[in-house]
């Protein structure tokens, strides 16, 4: 063998996995542009921006931003995540899976929370409100003291209960060979009796469509099919509108306010068909007063505003885009609010064209 | 009856209008004798007399009118919000092994991300000789390949861990799809920035507002998988992850990271959120399995199922189903019409693809009695779909993930089916 093969056989080894020629695409990463995007953190600290949080800010943060959906201390509200609570419950049914109780790893709630909370609202938090939300996430799980500040240079001293809980997947070595047998034809077992029925549980959607009867009767010969009903139009009331405003019907600014509206729909439905979520429904809301949609829990601080008497006209409804908390103090609602008037003029022509 | 009476009756009276017809229908039987000649071919019908649409009705075509009971569906309780949240593909309406592109189950954290092709950016960072960033004319001069491959959640049959829960293949089963994508070989991308050798795992990450992340080690990424940006040759669908996704074959379907923006190279695991706190698999002691990557042998009975009854009476019946291997391909699945006593090789009908959904058809003549109908997978390693019992015996009943026991459906005398548990 030549000397160059030798050196080229070497090398080829040296690199690892066989990688196929470059082509030549693609351009530089340039350094910012990494730092924009590569926030992720790994155990081991790597990645943890500088920075630091303590719990008695935490709590404030987590109040404003998070507990709209964790509850105030981290318990879930409805069917948002736990994040509290649970330990000793991992070998019960039903365990119950919190950053406490499950979590093996610190930092991968530092990186959750920093690249996806709040929901929909992701990427708005700075480091030292992450730091914070983190440490009072840890206080809430009785893992640090009341006065615990977290930061970047005692982050991995942190180990959380279930670090040792997990093992690497087995099914290889246990299910793989247990299952890898010539499989039974015939005299496979004595009885086979139903034990459990889904139907006696009765949790699927109920639509006519998934209902086994229904399609046996639509398949068997009809002798009078019923009549097709005539469709039911759903007409929206048009509630009064305090004089003196116009609400524009201009396409183009409904069409620009759907796109601002997409900042609210992780929180509030419209159109028809639209529920109560974790906001209430936008639909005709336009005229509407403050704190009445039906089926929706509001906060004191709302109802009483709505019997108070305020009715969401469009200046009210700006009003309280441009800053939630100040116009309804203590309202349960999330949002720090929109800044440009552009936006607040869009959405609320968007709201509007869906009633109101 | 046609469809627009039957959306429009209360259920409760389909229910009885069903109970009555079922038992007209077993005496009825199959050799059915016309009563008089049908109209239907003796009186010149409308579509046979009038000019039906011209071209351009639809400049894209949608299904007709008849089939749009034929939906994705959402189970409401499951989840606190529809951004983070799962629908579920009607595998019972499918046939074939090809999943059609609207119908393709959608699983988001974040909502479905809207991003043109001129404003994707892809990054590759970390342990690279030069970190690179590619816009997506970039990744149409790659070479291209074109590969069929499944796509399951692994939570998909995670309410049945405890019992029969949902009524329907399409909720019990319904959170995979299988479709052609076209695209770049992952190896090929990162064969761009060059790997490190002590470059042993890859972070993906998404665009969209969950910033979804997964690890996965680089043998698989130089192994089999893609950047795919066409399904079933159109561009990928804005809720699959428009213009590209991550395609990791065989393997569970949160790792194939949609709208996918960055892989950054590393030594060793991020240990992300969705891969520590979910889509790990708890066992009975309190521990959990973790890097549950590859989807084991699975089937299911797609018809008749609890929403597609049998509604042609005894006689000759047709089971069909589909079955996939994270593993490899499936050469052999079995059928029990009497809850596992004793069990009938299906016929495999279509293309036998590597980690792709495979069709089985068991035809025979049904005299209205009782069935317990199931569905036994065998993949190309010889590895044999287990029961449920078989499983829990493992994993206990609380590992939520990875559920690839054998179903039953509880066929009645009347042909309606329902999802049971047997003995």
């Amino acid at each position: 063998m030549s000397r160059f093969l030798n050196v080229l056989l070497a090398s080829t080894l040296l690199a690892g996995p066989a990688m196929a020629e470059k082509i030549g695409l693609g351009r530089a990463a340039l350094p910012e542009e990494i730092t924009a995007w590569d926030i992720d953190v790994r155990p081991d600290g790597q990645g943890l921006p500088e920075g630091s949080g303590s719990v008695a800010d935490g709590e404030e943060l987590f109040s404003e931003k998070c507990a709209v959906c964790h509850g105030e201390f981290g318990e879930g509200v409805d069917n948002w995540p736990k994040l509290s609570g649970g330990q000793g419950t991992l070998d019960r049914d039903d365990p119950d899976k919190t950053i406490g109780s499950y979590w093996p790893y610190l930092s991968t709630a530092f990186d959750y929370v920093h690249r996806a909370m709040p929901f929909g609202q992701a990427q708005t938090l700075a480091a030292d409100e992450v730091y914070a939300i983190v440490a009072y996430i840890l206080y809430n799980n009785d893992l640090v003291e009341d006065d615990f500040v977290l930061s970047r240079e005692n982050f991995t001293e942190v180990v959380l209960p279930n670090a040792e809980g997990f093992f690497f997947d087995d099914r290889d070595q246990t299910e793989v060979p247990a299952f890898t047998v010539e499989p039974c034809m015939e005299n496979c077992k004595e009885k086979a009796e139903v034990t459990m029925r889904a139907a006696v549980l009765d949790v699927t959607p109920d639509d006519p469509t998934d209902d086994a009867a229904t399609l046996i009767a639509a398949a068997a010969p009809a002798p009078e099919p019923a009549a097709s009903p005539a469709p039911v139009s759903v007409a929206v009331a048009k509630p009064p509108v305090a004089a003196g405003y116009t609400i524009s019907t201009d396409p183009a600014l409904i069409s620009a306010g759907e796109k601002v509206f997409k900042t609210c729909a992780s929180c509030h439905k419209i159109g028809e068909g639209a529920k109560n979520a974790t906001g209430p429904i936008m639909t005709g809301i336009v005229g509407r007063q403050a704190g009445t949609i039906e089926g929706f829990k509001y906060s004191k601080p709302m109802q009483e505003a709505g019997a108070g008497g305020l009715v969401w006209t469009p200046d009210n409804i700006a009003a309280y885009l441009r800053d939630p908390k100040g116009f309804v103090p203590k309202n349960k609602m999330a949002f720090n609010g929109l800044k440009k008037q552009d936006d607040i003029d869009a959405v609320i022509a968007y709201i509007a064209s869906h009633g109101g | 009856m046609d469809e627009m009476s039957h959306k429009g009756t209360s259920r409760r009276g389909f229910l009885r209008a069903g109970l009555a017809a079922g038992g007209a229908l077993t005496a009825l039987g199959t050799a059915a004798r016309a009563s008089g000649p049908d109209p239907l071919i003796t009186e010149v019908q409308p579509w046979a007399s009038q000019l039906g649409d011209g071209v351009d009705v639809a400049p894209y075509g949608m299904p007709i009118r008849f089939e749009e009971h034929v939906i994705r569906r959402n189970v409401e309780w499951l989840t606190a919000e529809t951004a983070s949240s799962i629908n579920f593909t009607p595998l019972h309406e499918l046939d074939g092994i090809i999943t059609p592109n609207g119908l393709c189950f959608e699983r988001h954290h974040g909502g479905a991300a809207e991003i043109a092709k001129s404003d994707w950016r892809l990054m590759i960072n970390g342990l690279v000789e030069t970190p690179l960033v590619f816009t997506f004319a970039d990744l149409m001069r790659f070479p291209r390949v074109n590969k069929i491959h499944f796509l399951e959640c692994a939570a998909n049959g995670g309410m049945e861990w405890a019992g029969a829960q949902l009524n329907g293949c399409q909720f019990t089963h319904g959170m995979i799809h299988n479709v052609m994508y076209t695209g770049v070989m992952l190896k090929d991308i990162l064969a761009e920035a060059g790997v490190k050798t002590e470059g042993k795992w890859l972070l993906a990450e998404g665009a969209d507002a969950s910033g979804m992340t997964r690890s996965i080690p680089m043998e698989k990424a130089l192994d089999d998988c893609m950047i795919a940006f066409k399904m079933n040759g159109e561009m990928l669908r804005k809720e699959q992850g428009y213009p590209a996704r991550l395609v990791v074959p065989g393997w569970e379907g949160n790792m194939w990271i949609k709208w996918i923006r960055r892989l950054e190279v590393g030594d060793q695991p991020w240990e992300q959120r969705e891969e520590t706190s979910k889509y790990t698999d708890t066992m009975e002691d309190g521990r959990s399995r973790r890097w549950t990557w590859v989807m084991d042998a699975k089937s299911v009975i797609t018809n008749p199922s609890p929403q597609a009854p049998i509604t042609h009476g005894p006689g000759r019946t047709v089971i069909t189903g589909v079955a996939w291997s994270g593993r490899g391909t499936i050469p052999r699945v079995d059928v029990t019409l009497n809850g596992g006593k004793t069990w009938f090789p299906a016929r495999m009908d279509g293309p036998s693809l590597d980690k792709s959904m495979h069709r089985f058809y068991y035809e025979f003549d049904w005299d209205g009695s009782e069935l317990l109908l199931q569905s036994r997978a065998v993949d190309s390693t010889g590895y044999v779909q287990p029961t449920k019992n078989q499983l829990r015996a493992f994993r206990g009943v609380n590992s939520v993930y990875h559920n690839n026991g054998i179903a039953t459906w509880w066929v009645k005398p009347d042909g309606s089916a329902e999802n049971v548990e047997i003995s």
